[in-house]
C-alpha cells in the first residue's frame, strides 16, 4: 500500500487518481502510523515551503524519516522533493530533511516567475525512476524555486538555469515535475515508482 | 527547454459542450470528458473547462462533468465559470480540478484571488480577463461579455497578478469565435505587464495565427475551442507545424 501524505499541501486527490490507475493501491492519510504502515511512501505538495512546517508538529516528520532511513521507497513530488534538501530560500525558518544538500533558490530574474508548462528532462543513465523514460521527454512543471543539480541527479531541466528535476539517492526519490500531471510520461515514471 | 503550451477549451453549458461564436449562437460539441481525453490524446497541453452559462441551480452538473473528466485526464485541468467565493473553488478543487478559473467575482472582490491563492497556492488560480477594444485602450468585461467594467485590462491585469494570481487568461472579446487571429498587441501588452504567465484567447483560425501570438504577442500558451471541437486544425497537426516554424512545443508527446 502506497501512504500519500496528508498534510494540508495542495490537492492530492490527482496523485492518488494517478496511482489508482495503475492499479496500485493508495490511500491519503496525514496519520504517523499509516505511513508507518505503508510500504511505499508519497510526499506531494505545491505552495509555500512554510507548509512543510506542518510535517513537524504532526509527528509525520519522524514517521517519513524512520520510513526512508529503514529503505521503504520515498517519491518527493515538487515541494515534497525540496523538502528532501536542505531547506529553501523562500522560507529560511523551516529545516529540510537534508538528505541531498543544498537549498532551493529563486529562479534568476531574466526568466518568468513562476516556471510553469512542460519543459524537456536531460535523464542521467541508470536511474530507476526513470527507467524507459527518453532523452528530452517532457514534463508539466509550476513552481518559483528550484533544487541545485547534485551528484544525486536523475534528471535535469533548463530554465534560465540547470536545475534539478529529479534527484535518486538509493529508496529515495524526488521530481520536481508533476507525473501525475505529466501524461505518459508521468504515468510510466509512477509507474516505475510502484515497481521499485 | 520550456515549451509553449496549446490548451484546448470545452465551453459547458448544461453537461454538454457548446461553441459559439462572440459569446452567442451555442451549438452542440459534444461530451466534456469523451472530449477532454480526445484532445489530450491529440496532444493538447492542458485542458480548461468553463462552465459558460453558470448558475447555482447547475452547480452539481458541473462538479459531475468535473468529476468524470478529471478520472481519466493526466494533463493539468482548470475549470472555470460561476465561482463566486472560496467554498465554490474548493468544491471544484474536490472534484478534481487542478485549477481555477475566475472572472467576474476576481473583479467584484480582488481579496478573492489572494484568499484561494493562500488554500490552494497561486498556481491554481487563473484569472480571466474578458477584454474589448474601447477609445484608446481595452476595458475589462464581465459576466460572459456583457457588462463593462470600466477597468484597464493591462492595469487589472497587474492588480491581479500583485493579489496571487498564477497565471492571466486573456480573451479579446473581439475576436473570439471569428477565427480571424489573436489580438496580439493586446497579448504582448500584457505579457510584458506582469511576470506570471500569460494564456492567449480569442481569434485562433489557423497555425499561422498561432506563430504569431507566440512570437509577436509573446503568449506564454494559447487556447482555442472551435477549431479543435470542429476538426477544423487537428492539434497534432498544429504542433508540427509550430515545431517547423522552431516555436518549442512538447512534440512528439
Amino acid at each position: 500500500m502506497i501512504a500519500i501524505v496528508d498534510y494540508g499541501a495542495g490537492n492530492l486527490h490527482s496523485v492518488k487518481k494517478a496511482f489508482e490507475h495503475l492499479g496500485a493501491e493508495a490511500v491519503v492519510t496525514a496519520q504517523p502510523g499509516t505511513v508507518a504502515a505503508a510500504s511505499k511512501i508519497v510526499l506531494p505538495g505545491v505552495g509555500h515551503f512554510s507548509s512543510l512546517q506542518a510535517l513537524n508538529t504532526t509527528g509525520l516528520e519522524e514517521a517519513l524519516l524512520q520510513s526512508a532511513s529503514a529503505g521503504k521507497p520515498f517519491l518527493g513530488i515538487c515541494l515534497g522533493m525540496q523538502w528532501l534538501f536542505e531547506g529553501s530560500e523562500e522560507c529560511l525558518e523551516v529545516a529540510g530533511a537534508g538528505i541531498f544538500p543544498g537549498k532551493c533558490r529563486q529562479f534568476p530574474s531574466s526568466v518568468k516567475s513562476p516556471h510553469v508548462g512542460w519543459n524537456s528532462l536531460a535523464v542521467q543513465e541508470g536511474s530507476r525512476l526513470l527507467r524507459g523514460i527518453a532523452q528530452d521527454s517532457f514534463v508539466y512543471y509550476t513552481h518559483s524555486f528550484h533544487a541545485p543539480v547534485v551528484t544525486e541527479t536523475a534528471a535535469a531541466s533548463e530554465y534560465g538555469l540547470r536545475f534539478a528535476g529529479a534527484v535518486e539517492h538509493g529508496n529515495i526519490f524526488g521530481v520536481q515535475f508533476h507525473p501525475e500531471k505529466s501524461g505518459d510520461v508521468g504515468l510510466s515514471i509512477l509507474k516505475n515508482f510502484c515497481e521499485v | 527547454m520550456l515549451t509553449k503550451r496549446i490548451i484546448a477549451c470545452l465551453d459547458m453549458d448544461g453537461g454538454r459542450v457548446v461553441k459559439g461564436v462572440r459569446f452567442d449562437n451555442l451549438r452542440d460539441a459534444g461530451d466534456p470528458a469523451e472530449s477532454a481525453t480526445a484532445h489530450a490524446r491529440d496532444g493538447a497541453d492542458e485542458i480548461v473547462l468553463l462552465d459558460i452559462t453558470a448558475t447555482s441551480g447547475n452547480r452539481r452538473t458541473l462538479l459531475d462533468a468535473v468529476r468524470s473528466t478529471a478520472r481519466s485526464l493526466f494533463v493539468p485541468f482548470t475549470v472555470g465559470g460561476g465561482i463566486r467565493q472560496l467554498q465554490d473553488a474548493a468544491a471544484v478543487f474536490e472534484a478534481g480540478a487542478d485549477k481555477i478559473a475566475i472572472n467576474s467575482a476576481a473583479v467584484r472582490d480582488p481579496a478573492l484571488i489572494g484568499k484561494i491563492a493562500r488554500r490552494f497556492g497561486s498556481q491554481a488560480v487563473v484569472v480571466a480577463i474578458d477584454a474589448r477594444k474601447v477609445d484608446g485602450g481595452f476595458e475589462v468585461f464581465v459576466a460572459g461579455g456583457r457588462v463593462p467594467t470600466g477597468r484597464e485590462a493591462i492595469r487589472w491585469a497587474r492588480e491581479a497578478a500583485a493579489c496571487g494570481a498564477g497565471e492571466i487568461l486573456l480573451t479579446a472579446m473581439d475576436r473570439d469565435g471569428t477565427q480571424s487571429g489573436f489580438d496580439c498587441a493586446l497579448v504582448r501588452e500584457v505579457a510584458e505587464a506582469v511576470s506570471i504567465p500569460v494564456i492567449a484567447s480569442g481569434g485562433a483560425g489557423s497555425a499561422r495565427d498561432f506563430i504569431e501570438v507566440f512570437r509577436d504577442g509573446r503568449a506564454d500558451a494559447a487556447l482555442a475551442a472551435s477549431i479543435f471541437h470542429f476538426g477544423i486544425e487537428n492539434i497534432a497537426q498544429l504542433k508540427r507545424e509550430l515545431h517547423d516554424a522552431s516555436i518549442p512545443v512538447r512534440w512528439p508527446c
